[in-house]
């Protein structure tokens, strides 16, 4: 973005007023520039953004906030309207409870399982296709990706019945791989590392490497991988939130009563403890904590995978 | 490529060289077998993969929609209605179960419960979320604070804070309805009321995916490029006028994307209705926020009566699911692109042309 804002050939640029007119008469004009908010990027937001934006964030953290206070609740007594937005000092002990009861350790173990194993294989077979698809030439390449796109758009939930029938005949209800299995790749990781690998990466660099004698395979690892690295990791990262905050696949297949990940131990907790409102939001929170807290380390990452695949898509 | 592989033909060359050429021309077959299947090798792993998991259960779909399939007794035969389709209904027919699901006012009710809760959510969270990204698309101090605070709710499971907002919305005791009380409003039955249900269940999904499409479409505006607004300035528009008349225009390809996923999202909700409602009444008391999705598996799954759960009949749901959402997936499309494209501004569609490596 460049403060160059000029409206046509009567206005000087600003770099150029740094030239000849010193660096204060550069600031000045840049700062009359930039509140002319004519460029939506160079708008000088007033306070009313600010205090909009604000709101949104209160609106965002405040059922979090809602949760945390319920949890901190010493008895039920209190969990009831508004009394139950005063924190109070028994989130420690409700949370201890609640950690036993949605055997925390394993059910936090199950999902990073299932969250990392999808990733990993999701990324790393998407790179390989997408590169496939965006670089090189072989025939039935269009009708192929046409039906990648094409599989997008089916509702994941008509598969449910027969995937359910394939896991049971497989002897793998209630096993953590039944959740596994029909994660290891998805469609639109396939697209999205086209996407990302045709604008991303030369030809020149392909036929460097095949010049150079690289097996395609050896092309693959060393010009490639490199190249997708950036779209690598915001596939990986899209991929582990979806895994870890999934419910209804790991719901049907674990069956009543697991607790091997997350969200169907809070969901158990819930079943359980029906009208103790303290429990339920232990629950919710310890199974909450470890993505919220991982979001301080990767948000910046997400948002810019978020915007990157707008421009794209 | 090929000029590196071809093999250099020049007469009387000694002995050594023929070999130096059966060697290249060895080399050159590996090559060739390499180039012309590696791209297969590469894909094959995702539709291997695609077709265990995706495309057989698919089809496997379509075959088990026709049967008479109990969870107890595995497949019976072609389908029977039963009952409810009247003196035809014992008769075995492909389309039983299709039969059977649309005899079901149920059916009907989640399909209207479907919709509504889907046009409660995608709505008005794609005006906020254009709103908000018009916001943001600002030089604002602390960008990336503002954009991280907006996505936050994205971490959140759906079960998770559907869970919360249950609390929340709760009809008797929860905080809404204990702040109307308290200032002299009768308090709303968030649960008991189909409408008023709609609308905690919409807010779920509002709630984490707003901040999400937020910046979607804040990446899109920011796409745009700066001249077409300098050039609105100069006609004479205010900003209003600029947001409607250029922002959105140019936004047609992504509001269009956002509005399918939206749509193909939207009308699968289970998560939310399911974690929202109270003890084992999936889908409220009377039927009020059952949705498509959670019919369809309270009616191939859930383990209430011995023998009940019917697969044929749930798959059958999943087909009528499948065809709304692609009914109604092609009608936003339809519907977005006229809207957006009223105000001019036609884009051309930049396919590029498809090039490969030359072997």
């Amino acid at each position: 973005m460049s403060l160059d804002t000029s409206h046509g050939n009567r206005e000087v640029s600003v770099a150029a007023l740094r030239q000849t007119g010193g660096k204060g008469v550069a600031q000045a004009a840049a700062r009359k520039r930039k509140k002319m908010g004519n460029t939506s990027e160079g708008r000088q937001p007033g306070w009313v953004s600010y205090v909009i934006l604000g709101l949104v964030i209160l609106i965002s953290i405040f059922p979090i906030y809602y949760a945390v206070s319920l949890a901190s609740q010493p008895t039920t007594a209190t969990q009831y309207g508004v009394q139950a937005l005063i924190p109070r000092g028994g989130l420690g002990g409700n949370l201890t409870t609640a950690f036993g009861e949605i055997g925390f350790g394993r059910a936090l173990a199950g999902t990073a399982f299932v969250a990392i194993l999808c990733s990993a294989s999701t990324v790393l077979f998407s790179t390989l296709a997408g590169y496939s698809f965006a670089k090189l030439k072989f025939r039935g390449r269009g009708p192929l990706m046409l039906f990648v796109v094409g599989t997008m758009a089916v509702p994941t939930q008509l598969a449910i019945v027969p995937l359910y029938l394939m896991m049971v005949r497989w002897g793998l209800y209630t096993s953590l791989w039944a959740v596994i299995i029909p994660g290891l790749v998805t469609a639109f990781g396939v697209f999205w590392m086209t996407q990302y690998l045709e604008e991303s990466l030369p030809y020149e660099l392909i036929e460097a490497a095949r010049m150079d004698g690289c097996s395609m395979i050896r092309t693959f690892w060393a010009v490639a991988i490199p190249a997708a690295r950036p779209a690598a990791a915001m596939l990986a990262l899209f991929t582990f939130v979806a895994q870890w905050t999934n419910y209804f696949w790991p719901m049907l297949i674990l069956g009543p009563n697991n607790k091997a990940m997350l969200t169907v131990a809070a969901a158990t907790l819930r079943g359980a403890r029906y009208t103790d409102y303290t429990m339920i939001m232990s629950g919710v929170i310890l199974t909450a904590f470890p993505l919220i807290i991982l979001f301080f380390f990767v948000g910046k990452q997400l948002v810019s995978g978020i915007m990157a695949g707008a421009v794209k898509g | 490529m090929s000029s590196t592989t071809d093999t250099p033909v020049l007469a009387g060359k000694a002995a050594r060289d023929e070999e130096y050429e059966r060697h290249v021309a060895r080399r050159s077959k590996i090559g060739r077998f390499d180039v012309k299947f590696s791209p297969y090798f590469y894909i094959s792993p995702f539709f291997i993969l695609f077709a265990i998991t995706g495309l057989f259960p698919l089809l496997f779909t379509a075959f088990v929609a026709t049967r008479q399939w109990n969870t107890l007794t595995g497949d019976g035969g072609l389908a029977v209605c039963g009952a409810t389709c009247g003196d035809a209904g014992n008769i075995p027919s492909m389309w039983g179960n299709f039969q059977w699901v649309l005899h079901q006012p149920v059916f009907w009710t989640a399909l209207r419960n479907s919709f509504s809760i889907f046009l409660l959510s995608t709505i008005p969270q794609i005006i906020v979320a254009l709103l908000l990204a018009a916001i943001l698309d600002a030089n604002l101090k602390a960008k990336t604070f503002w954009r991280m605070g907006v996505l936050l709710p994205y971490v959140i499971a759906p079960s998770a804070a559907a869970i919360i907002f249950s609390g929340v919305f709760s009809d008797q005791q929860g905080l809404i309805n204990t702040l109307l009380r308290a200032v002299g409003v009768t308090g709303i039955q968030w649960h008991a009321n189909t409408l008023a249900s709609h609308i905690a269940i919409a807010s779920i999904v509002n709630f984490r995916w707003t901040g999400y499409n937020t910046l979607i479409l804040l990446a899109a505006m920011q796409a745009i490029p700066r001249d077409v607004f300098e050039a609105s300035v100069v006609d004479g528009a205010g900003r209003v006028r600029q947001f409607f008349s250029v922002t959105i225009p140019l936004l047609r390809p992504t509001l269009i994307f956002v509005i399918i996923t939206s749509t193909i999202g939207g009308l699968q909700i289970f998560d939310e209705p399911q974690m929202f409602s109270e003890a084992a009444n999936y889908g409220g008391s009377n039927q009020q926020f059952l949705t498509v999705s959670l019919l369809l598996w309270r009616t191939g799954f859930l383990q209430t009566t011995p023998g009940q759960p019917n697969m044929g009949r749930a798959a059958a749901i999943a087909w009528f699911l499948f065809i709304i959402v692609i009914i109604i997936a092609f009608l936003n499309f339809w519907l977005t692109r006229r809207i957006a494209s009223s105000s001019g501004a036609p884009k051309k569609s930049q396919k590029k042309a498809a090039k490969g490596v030359a072997a």
